[in-house]
């Protein structure tokens, strides 16, 4: 026996023969043109039979390339250095191509992101289901009968249909039970899922996390899930590994480590997200300074020394111990017994004002397209305004007509005729081509994605002069001199303005999208998801920006998003969408407080929260109804658990004043809407 | 507007694009500290990988091998193009297979096969990249065009390319050749009018991907001009698609040029050394056993696209790695 202990002989839940998955010391690295990088340092975790083991961490601590090492799925410029994987107890880093195969096909079974992707888009569904049972060796007609049965059982509508149609014709959700289907053909008794719902809209994404927790209970499958959204981790998992730069540094239960995380590191991603009813009005959000180490930097110390709060000497020259806290559950700190030094980042949150005229003010606006012949009202009678220095968080399903919304504001496509959008009273023009110089200016927009908002054969500095340029009247060095204003009120450095954004990472990236929309001085910014792309101490930080910019500039507002604590945190009012409908609109404190329409009730409550499952959810089952055919009377009837026969699917609701700037379009008695259900918040 | 409706409604569907939690297997280093020297490294890995990449070696060779030919042909042989060979004795010596006296054999005048060859490669070497050159930049106002505005004249113009690219190339070349005369102004003209659908084609395609990204409807938000934001916002963003692309053409063009030089249009003085024109000479020889004469014209066309391919293919594998 070496005198060096690993770290597999000290943390141990149990015989790693028995595990369904037992990742002992795992080192892997990629060779990077003849140079090893190293992505793992030792990984050490083990899911029990029956188990859900979550692994969270930012983008690049190696969660993914875990998972895939499980499975032994590599990149062929991956190479594992150390360390083994145990499945049931058979080594899967020794298997040969065979065994691999035979492991992969009954014992294990992996979903990925991207079901569409996983699909072979000429083959019928049917067919390529049963193809899993072909493989495993049933005939013809067993596999087609087996294919049907597993169908059913991930709760697919119409199976019998679905059978004969293809992957294109299937709905995002619905392509995921086909493939969680084929996943569960082997019976395996381990199941990896990696991001398996993050394409998703937020209430399909509930319904398939409702669908792998039955699945599991039935089949009593270990599973690893690799998700970034920590809500999604915290409802589904049992355990929690928190990665950080390729090395785990905490595992707990999912309520302890969520409830009392006892890393550093954890404490900081903790404290970034918005949660338990936290407003901006509060606290400004935690972040996390600094960066995670590049891949392949060599790091014999503490991984997360140089962004800890509690650094000491020590940390930089030794590897901490592993701190066991009891119940397998652990954490790597040199310092475990100083965490409550760790002071929350308060900042002072100077109270914001909100002017009393609307800035912006849509009225009646309607916007219909033309498809194949037919009329599709995507957006239908919508009033909303914007008052000065105020976030309006627009929250709804896929398809609900939010993007649309937000695009006829910018005048991407003009609203149909009826409906104006006004500027400071004075009706403006629809299309933005059309706009007067000063109309262009006052409604401006932070995309989702900055990799594709931003040009990227562009240097930051040329897409932020540009946009001065074109938008006021400052030009050449006077513009040159806003450019760097603007850069800094941003906390973007002068270096930062000579780079393209590839080489940006992703926080910096969305700076520049937000410094860009910033730098005509609109009075109206339109946020899409403008976080859902982001780490979320990164998310902190633009959030945090955000609201700064919106006291400093009194800039208004359209908050797009499908994080209920991003919207509780940052909205001042709440619209929510269905169909191309304003559902409800209404201040953030009422609308979480209730009463709310059955709707928002559904919505609010069917997304993963980061503060633990709600006591009685409220399913929101089926697909959104097609604009192009809305339900007769109220649009939401089709899916309401509370909708009264004969006057719901009839009658169009009228619009209901239920409290102060608070309507809802129900037909409802106020005394019977419901109220928003509230998360169980388990102490200690 | 069925497509459009499409576009407006279902980005928020798809979570944009690379998922932020995958280890990328060749991590770019995130955090640079040096902006500009880390831009001119990755121009330098990418030229450093393709000079020691050994097709692009291979091709690199021949081409500049043929190059100089075109431009100093003097250099490497000793007898002019249409300069028979005399012996020391005075003696001609027509159809003479390969000997040491004339490396290639002698045609049925009496010309070295060899020198031929060497004074042949300037037609094709001029030739074809003019009008690939030309093809790509015709093509690229094209798609950009059809890619960015869509619509009726994109139906139009692509129906048009379709109904050209379904007939072959050399039938039509032949075509308006017989109209307009074989003038070397008109065969590069006609190549490059031939090969421009292709090139609109690939980049339409490369033009509506751009189109659907985030900035073009940012560029549109701050009411740029279509023009602007074509030429600016989207063209930078697709250089790497026209290189592969006049590489690849430029493969092709040579192809077509030697055809039409074969078929008796190649634009010049008849008795010029050209390579199609030398094959079409000789080829009913080779049933005399004199296949020398038609042979290595037609190696030397083979070896002249195969180096334009290899080093089209490497380019490639370059830009998409």
């Amino acid at each position: 026996m070496s005198l060096i202990t690993n770290d597999s002989d000290r943390i141990q839940r149990g015989d790693p023969e028995t595990a369904a998955l037992a990742v002992q010391d795992l080192e892997l690295v990629y060779m990077v043109r003849g140079t090893p990088r190293v992505v793992l340092r030792g990984v050490t975790f083990q899911v029990r039979p029956g188990e859900a083991f979550g692994l969270v961490g930012e983008s690049g601590c190696g969660k993914s390339t875990t998972a895939y090492a499980a499975m032994r799925y590599l990149p062929g410029n991956g190479r594992i250095t150390g360390g083994k994987v145990l499945a049931n107890g058979f080594d899967v880093t020794a298997m040969s191509q065979k065994e691999l195969r035979e492991f992969r096909s009954t014992q294990a079974s992996m979903v990925y992101q991207d079901p569409v992707q996983a699909m072979n888009p000429t083959l019928k569904i049917g067919k390529q289901v049963a193809e899993c049972y072909r493989i495993l060796g049933a005939d013809k007609g067993e596999a087609d009968d087996k294919a049907l049965e597993a169908l059913k059982r991930v709760k697919i509508a119409a199976p019998g249909s679905v059978m004969d149609r293809y992957p294109h014709q299937l709905s995002g959700g619905m392509l995921q039970r086909v493939v969680i289907a084929m996943g569960l053909a082997g019976d395996p008794q381990l199941l990896v899922l990696d991001e398996p719902t993050t394409g998703l809209d937020a209430t399909v994404e509930a319904e398939v996390l409702d669908l792998v927790r039955d699945l599991r209970e039935e089949t009593n499958a270990a599973v690893l899930l690799i998700a970034h959204n920590l809500g999604v981790i915290r409802t589904m998992c049992d355990r929690v590994g928190v990665m950080y730069a390729g090395r785990m540094v905490e595992e707990a239960s999912s309520d302890e480590l969520f409830e009392e995380p006892r890393h550093p590191y954890t404490i900081g991603l903790m404290n970034a997200i918005p949660r338990l009813g936290l407003r901006k009005t509060d606290r400004a959000l935690s972040t996390i300074p600094g960066n995670m180490p590049a891949i392949g930097t060599p790091l014999p110390t503490c991984v997360y020394v140089d962004r800890c709060p509690l650094a000491t000497d020590i940390c930089k020259t030794d590897l901490p111990p592993i701190v066991e806290l009891g119940d397998g559950r652990w954490t790597r700190c040199h310092h475990s017994d100083q965490l409550s030094d760790i002071e929350e980042l308060i900042s002072e949150v100077p109270e914001h004002e909100i002017g009393d005229e609307h800035v912006v003010q849509l009225n009646q606006v309607s916007k219909t397209f033309r498809q194949r012949g037919n009329d599709v009202p995507a957006l239908v009678s919508v009033d909303l305004g914007f008052a000065e220095g105020e976030t309006l968080g627009l929250v709804g399903e896929s398809g609900s007509g939010k993007s649309t919304l937000a695009k006829t504001m910018l005048g991407v496509h003009g609203p149909d005729v009826g409906g104006e959008i006004t500027l400071d009273g004075k009706p403006m023009k629809g299309k933005a081509t059309d706009r007067r110089n000063e109309a262009i200016r006052a409604i401006q927009m932070v995309f989702q994605n900055p990799d594709s908002a931003l040009n990227r054969a562009w240097t930051v500095r040329r897409i932020l002069t540009r946009t001065v340029t074109s938008l006021t009247d400052i030009q050449g060095e006077a513009a040159d001199r806003r450019v760097e204003e603007i850069a800094e009120a941003m906390r973007l450095s002068t270096h930062h303005l000579d780079m393209r954004p590839r080489q940006l990472s992703g926080g910096l990236k969305q700076r520049v999208a937000i410094a860009r929309a910033f730098a005509g001085d609109p009075r109206v910014v339109v946020c899409d998801e403008p976080t859902s792309a982001l780490d979320v101490s990164v998310q902190a930080a633009i959030l945090n920006l955000l609201a700064t910019l919106q006291r400093d500039e009194k800039t208004s507002y359209l908050f797009i998003t499908h994080d209920i604590g991003v919207v509780r945190y940052l909205a001042d009012r709440i619209a929510v969408m269905y169909v191309g409908r304003i559902m409800e609109k209404g201040y953030t404190d009422d609308i979480f407080a209730g009463p709310v329409h059955p709707y928002t009730e559904a919505l609010l409550s069917a997304v993963p929260s980061v503060d633990g499952e709600a006591t009685d959810r409220i399913p929101l089952t089926g697909d959104i109804p097609s604009p192009a055919n809305p339900p007769p009377g109220c649009v939401f009837h089709t899916r309401c658990r509370y909708a009264i026969p004969g006057t719901c699917d009839v009658i169009e609701p009228p619009d209901i004043e239920i409290g102060p700037k608070h309507t809802i379009v129900c037909h409802l008695p106020v005394e019977e809407l419901p109220t928003p259900v509230t998360v169980s918040i388990k102490t200690g | 507007m069925a497509e459009s409706y499409l576009h407006d409604e279902f980005p928020e569907a798809t979570q944009g694009g690379a998922d932020p939690n995958v280890v990328d297997p060749e991590p770019v280093m995130g955090n640079p500290t040096a902006p500009s020297q880390d831009r001119k490294a990755v121009k330098a890995e990418q030229r450093r990988e393709l000079v020691r990449a050994p097709s692009f070696i291979i091709g690199a060779v021949i081409l500049l091998f043929w190059t100089l030919c075109a431009i100093a042909p003097g250099l490497l042989t000793k007898w002019g193009e249409n300069e028979v060979i005399r012996l020391e004795d005075g003696s001609t010596i027509p159809r003479a297979a390969p000997s040491a006296d004339a490396w290639f054999g002698t045609d049925t005048i009496g010309n070295d096969v060899y020198a031929r060859v060497i004074y042949g490669a300037d037609n094709v070497l001029i030739n074809a990249p003019i009008s690939a050159l030309i093809a790509v930049l015709a093509g690229a106002v094209l798609g950009l065009i059809m890619g960015f505005y869509r619509g009726w004249a994109d139906e139009i113009l692509s129906r048009i390319i379709e109904a050209i690219l379904s007939l072959p190339v050399i039938l039509l070349a032949i075509m308006v050749l017989v109209v307009f005369g074989s003038s070397r102004l008109v065969i590069v003209l006609t190549i490059a009018g031939l090969f421009t659908p292709v090139v609109a084609r690939t980049v339409r395609s490369a033009v509506l991907t751009e189109a659907q990204l985030d900035y073009v409807t940012s560029a549109k938000l701050r009411g740029e001009s279509g023009w602007f934001i074509m030429m600016r916002e989207i063209f930078p963003n697709i250089t790497n698609v026209l290189i592969v692309e006049f590489t690849v053409r430029v493969g092709y063009a040579i192809f077509t040029v030697a055809t039409l030089a074969f078929l008796g249009l190649s634009g010049g003085d008849q008795t010029a050394a050209d390579w199609g024109v030398d094959i079409a000479n000789g080829y009913s020889l080779i049933q005399s056993g004199q296949w020398w004469v038609s042979i290595f014209p037609a190696l030397a066309i083979a070896s002249l696209v195969i180096a334009v391919n290899l080093i089209a293919d490497s380019i490639e594998k370059v830009y998409k790695a």
